[in-house]
């Protein structure tokens, strides 16, 4: 009931643009007449030319925003966590079946003292992959409150004190990078494969900046 | 406009979001639940406490512990970590919590337990400080999540003491 004025009013419509569009056509052309061929020539490529540099630059400019809002959600993160990286990806299956292979981890640096049963991040000096285990043993000392942290993993047989440097029986505070706070199940499958197979990140990234540059608008 | 990267791309942004609002749901969800866990833990025996060479003490116990973990589950929960720690304070240090045993809770039905064990690590001070002490042994629980905000809660339980006598 309700559509039937609207398709009338549509059948109108075209009737009297025509119309209009056949009287506009006829009068157009003279005052192009009057001027040189080489002229308009110029004038259609310059158009032409000056449209597809704007689209260039638009394109150029979606693209930078893309990146620079990124990068300005990771360095916001940075800053709301505390830590300087705040997602992980798990990538050893060392604490099965509560995290596994693929699994992403929120960090969270807190002023809160460390305690057993958390889970830290933390790097050994002189090595660069951080490991995610759990807390198990915690002595703080009396007047410096200094602490001395011993970690596991869930699924590994023994404590920690194997994958220390030598000689090194407790992380101290300064070996933590941040408490897991949150988790997302297999989003880190993503940067696994990635960074097994390098060539798929440079094609992806390739895609998606070709993808952007021809958008039309 | 309609090709068929540009749908291509809007139906992933769609999924994308749909999936990570149901995510922030399922986390959020866990709010509703107010947890009433329970545990007991008797030290049933001292099977031996004395002092190691390096002048450190070293404490080996039968426990007996039992707990209600059931209302700890929700439809978001993966499983819970449960670890039973003993606590106390030294001249040295200000706090000691040591990890006695620990145990994974995959699902509610296994969630009400009790269980007869000696210690799973080793109950060790940092010099030689055991002897009549009082110390406090404290469950732990970790709730993992399927998706979202891990939380943690613990029951103190206090008032337990080491004998006078090395055995």
């Amino acid at each position: 009931m309700v559509t039937q004025p609207y398709l009338s009013f549509e059948l109108q419509e075209p009737n009297t643009f025509s119309v209009s569009k056949k009287k506009e056509s006829r009068t157009i052309p003279n005052p192009t007449n009057a001027h040189t061929t080489m002229g308009w020539v110029a004038d259609t490529l310059h158009s032409v030319n000056s449209i597809q540099l704007r689209e260039l630059f638009n394109h150029f400019i979606t693209l930078g925003l893309i990146v620079t809002s990124a990068l300005v959600i990771w360095k916001a993160l940075i800053c709301v966590s505390g830590c300087q990286s705040p997602v992980v990806v798990v990538i050893s299956p060392s604490m099965e079946p509560g995290f596994g292979r693929g699994d992403i981890l929120f960090l969270h640096m807190s002023k809160d003292p460390i305690r057993a049963g958390d889970i830290v991040v933390y790097n050994i000096d002189g090595k660069d992959i951080p490991i995610v285990h759990r807390v198990i043993e915690v002595r703080e000392r009396q007047n410096t409150e200094e602490a001395y942290i011993l970690t596991k993993g869930d699924n590994n047989p023994s404590d920690d004190r194997v994958m220390y440097n030598p000689g090194q029986k407790w992380l101290q505070e300064h070996h933590i990078m941040g408490r897991a706070v949150g988790f997302l199940p297999y989003v880190g499958w993503v940067t696994i494969i990635m960074t097994d197979i390098p060539v798929l990140k440079y094609i992806l990234i390739g895609a998606l900046g070709l993808l952007v540059l021809t958008m039309k608008e | 406009m309609h090709s068929f990267g540009y749908r291509a791309n809007a139906l992933l942004t769609f999924s994308i979001t749909i999936l990570a609002l149901m995510c922030a749901m399922a986390s959020l969800s866990d709010n509703f639940n107010s947890p009433t866990p329970s545990a007991q833990v008797q030290v049933l025996n001292i099977n031996w406490f004395q002092k190691q060479p390096n002048g450190n003490d070293e404490v080996s116990m039968t426990l007996n512990i039992s707990a209600d973990l059931q209302s700890l589950f929700t439809w978001n929960t993966k499983q819970v970590f449960v670890f039973l720690a003993a606590e106390y304070e030294t001249p040295k240090n200000s706090l000691n919590q040591i990890s006695l045993w620990d145990g994974i809770i995959p699902s509610k039905e296994h969630a009400k337990f009790w269980i007869h064990t000696s210690n799973k690590y080793r109950f060790i001070d940092q010099g030689s400080n055991l002897r009549g002490k009082e110390y406090n042994l404290t469950m732990h629980w970790h709730v993992m999540p399927k998706t979202g905000k891990m939380s943690a809660d613990k029951i103190v339980m206090p008032g337990y003491r080491l004998p006078v006598e090395y055995r």
